[in-house]
């Protein structure tokens, strides 16, 4: 009963309830009560996730499994920013410290702008989020050259299109030939617009399937087994 | 040649190389590198969620709550507690054999956000998507202009405009054909399913040029603050 | 089996190859200034007009949906609609929906809004921070700003804020919906950005939205352009450097689209030459 009805009943209300409240936007105070709840829930189901990557990799320090020397520079790192970021201010507001904590002109505590907690974002996040994306990139051109092959009808549309495409929203395109970025464009307003919408029209009739199977209680797969 | 003098860049410039590493082969720097992303994104996750939601949504007005009680009135800023509850209530998953609690929240967020999928997909994609496809064959602005257009190239765009409404109405059509009428296709069936796998076959070719667009620029990016920012070689 | 040919070699020649070519050619033109025309979509003129449409002292919320992994593509739109309404004179309520964007979000509000124009935080412009909750948030944002931020990123409440905290006549507060803005500028990397601020919102308040967004996702959001879903879109950095030319503020967008136009060369080289090889392999 606690492990199977109560959570199905609740998915159930609460589902119809985002439904109905779409049409009759009246109790205000509840819908918007019950989307705070979803708000802190969410954002605790993510912090979650990061005691998982914690958990994770002090089994794997106190196991001294493979690599368990990565996981102390993973933990460092996290401990680092967590500090600065969460212990710090929650530091300062228990005790009502309204000081500031600086270190070489930069305020250790908190996660605005002239903290530590940014300078390390600015200069460790962002450089190696972006590098690894720009990975890709190179990825992306050994893939054109080893495994991009044009051999049926259906692969030459497709290449002809990616070419017109990737020269014409460049300014190069237009050099080569006055018309390339008009025909880019038509490409993608209205070939490209043709198929994608037919691709949103049958996702939407996917999605909002599976959300009516899971109000009704039919889809309980989400509640995993036994 | 101008080397950087900030540290800060350095650190950056050091760790940018050491991810870049990778593209020769895997190694102790490109994991160390890794590692500490992985490392210093969730302890900066996890801060923001304490700093930007958990204080202002939840202990700010619960503490408000609190206060009012002491005063003998309760308020809805107490109700923020059983999101409290339910929310502590999915870390049961850590705990093997005991993760029943969590059903509750998955639940409740399963059920919202389902919801909401309905009215959004139902209202944003299909509905609105639907209504602006019922559009005339001839589009009679695009003809006026065709006539008006002078030169090769704008003939010929012009021209391509003048077709955009029956291939748009052929397009949709024929791919949507393609992805409900999972029967063989054969026959006048297979020729209209197989017109609309050609219209996928363009729109995935837009799609793959758009997104070596996107990682080009990354590439760009990153090559632009080494050679600028910190070699401080003299770059556009 | 006979010894592979030279060409069949450099058929399935080691990638590293490849990844030096495309360094080089993404290199180059950093360092040879080349002066290429740029030509606007309709796609990004709308987007410019629906910004110089507004009216000084109209009010937009600005939704900062990015993170580090696409700000090379977003940071230039986040800096050149930033600039244009401060210069519209246009007050700026921002939020993020992405964990990662705030430090962002700050950063071009301080270079442009401050220290630019000389704004003044919490009465020109302010920023709310990040909230957990994607649709949840949109949806509930149209009913109440200071329901679902309470506080703004720097922990003030709003009732502290002089361009939330005013009240009309009749007791309600003068900017806290959708209803009480002209509009949503919306920067967006991807889930939960565009298609769900069209989704959950556009409809159901009845608000223009326009998009910034990563060339990864602007293919699709074309149709929602078409169907006056949008208002105006930018589509990676091409879209970045026509709305740069557009406000007469050349940045990374224009600077960079000489080495784009040759990286994507580079591309289109790698596919016809690898068919080729290909081609002249299989015959033999």
């Amino acid at each position: 009963m606690l492990k199977r009805e109560v959570p199905l009943l609740i998915t159930i209300l609460v589902g119809w309830f985002m439904v109905i409240e779409y049409f009759f936007p009246g109790a205000e105070k509840w819908s918007s009560e019950l989307q705070n709840w979803a708000i802190i829930m969410t954002a605790l189901a993510s912090v979650l996730g990061v005691a998982n990557v914690a958990r994770i990799n002090m089994l794997k320090i106190s196991r001294k499994q493979k690599d368990w020397g990565y996981s102390v520079v993973l933990m460092a790192g996290m401990i680092l920013m967590v500090v600065l970021g969460t212990l710090f201010p929650m530091i300062k507001s228990i005790f009502g410290i309204e000081s500031s904590w600086t270190l070489a002109g930069m305020e250790l505590s908190g996660v605005t702008s002239g903290t530590w907690f940014t300078q390390f974002y600015d200069s460790m996040f962002v450089p190696m989020q972006g590098t690894m994306f720009a990975l890709l990139a190179f990825y992306i051109a050994s893939a054109a050259f080893r495994s991009f092959r044009i051999r049926s009808v259906d692969a030459t549309l497709l290449a002809v299109a990616a070419i017109i495409v990737m020269i014409g929203r460049v300014p190069i395109g237009d050099v080569m030939w006055s018309g390339m970025s008009g025909l880019s464009d038509w490409i993608m307003n209205v070939p490209n617009l043709a198929a994608k919408r037919a691709i949103l029209i049958g996702a939407a009739l996917g999605a909002i399937s599976t959300g009516l199977k899971v109000i009704m209680g039919i889809e309980r797969n989400f509640l995993g087994g036994d | 040649m101008n080397l950087s003098g900030d540290i800060w860049v350095w650190v950056a410039a050091i760790l940018t190389l050491a991810i870049m590493s990778y593209l020769y082969k895997d190694n102790p720097i490109y994991k160390f590198a890794e590692y500490l992303f992985v490392g210093v994104a969730s302890g900066y996750y996890l801060s923001i969620y304490y700093a930007n939601v958990m204080v202002p949504n939840l202990f700010t007005p619960v503490g408000d709550g609190v206060k009012a009680l002491g005063g003998g009135v309760w308020t809805w800023d107490l109700w923020r507690l059983v999101a409290l509850v339910l929310g502590l209530m999915l870390f049961s998953r850590l705990i093997p054999k005991f993760g029943w609690p969590s059903r509750w929240p998955m639940g409740l967020l399963v059920g919202a956000y389902s919801g909401l999928a309905i009215m959004g997909f139902a209202q944003g994609d299909l509905l609105a998507q639907l209504q602006d496809s019922l559009i005339p064959i001839i589009d009679k602005s695009a003809l006026s202009a065709f006539g008006d257009a002078s030169g090769m190239t704008n003939k010929f765009l012009a021209f391509l405009n003048v077709l955009s409404h029956p291939i748009l109405i052929i397009g949709l059509l024929s791919t949507l054909y393609y992805f409900f009428f999972s029967q063989e296709h054969t026959g006048v069936s297979g020729k209209v399913a197989k017109v609309g796998i050609w219209f996928l076959m363009i729109s995935f070719g837009a799609s793959y040029g758009f997104t070596v667009m996107a990682r080009v620029t990354l590439a760009l990016d990153r090559l632009r603050f080494l050679f600028g920012d910190w070699l401080g070689l003299n770059i556009l | 089996m006979s010894e592979p040919t030279k060409l069949q070699k450099l058929e399935k020649i080691d990638r590293r190859w490849v990844f030096l070519v495309m360094l080089v050619a993404v290199s180059i033109p950093l360092f040879v200034s080349v002066d290429l025309p740029l030509k606007v979509t309709p796609a990004a003129q709308s987007f410019y007009d629906s910004i110089e449409a507004l009216q000084p002292g109209d009010i937009v919320y600005y939704a900062a949906d990015y993170d580090p992994g696409s700000k090379p593509e977003l940071d230039p739109m986040l800096m050149a609609t930033l600039d244009h309404l401060c210069r519209k004179d246009v007050k700026i309520v921002s939020a993020c929906l992405w964990p990662a964007a705030p430090p962002l979000l700050e950063a071009g509000l301080n270079t442009v809004a401050v220290e630019k124009y000389g704004k003044e935080y919490g009465v020109d412009f302010v920023h709310l921070g990040f909230k957990e909750g994607k649709e949840n948030v949109m949806v509930q944002l149209g009913k109440s700003f200071r329901d679902v931020f309470p506080q703004d990123y720097y922990g003030t409440k709003v009732e502290d804020i002089p361009l939330l905290a005013q009240k009309k006549a009749n007791g309600e507060w003068m900017v806290d919906k959708f209803d009480d803005v002209k509009m949503i500028v919306n920067i967006s990397a991807g889930y939960p950005g565009t298609k769900e601020w069209v989704q959950q919102v556009r409809s159901r308040y009845n608000i223009p939205i326009i998009s910034g967004c990563t060339a990864v996702s602007a293919p699709e959001y074309y149709t929602y352009l078409r169907s006056d879903q949008l208002s105006g879109l930018l589509g990676g950095l091409s879209g970045a450097a026509e709305y740069e030319d557009l406000v007469n503020l050349p940045g990374f967008g224009i600077q960079g689209m000489a080495a784009q136009s040759l990286g994507h060369v580079a591309i289109i080289l790698m596919i016809l030459v690898g068919n080729i090889l290909y081609f002249i392999n299989s015959r033999k």
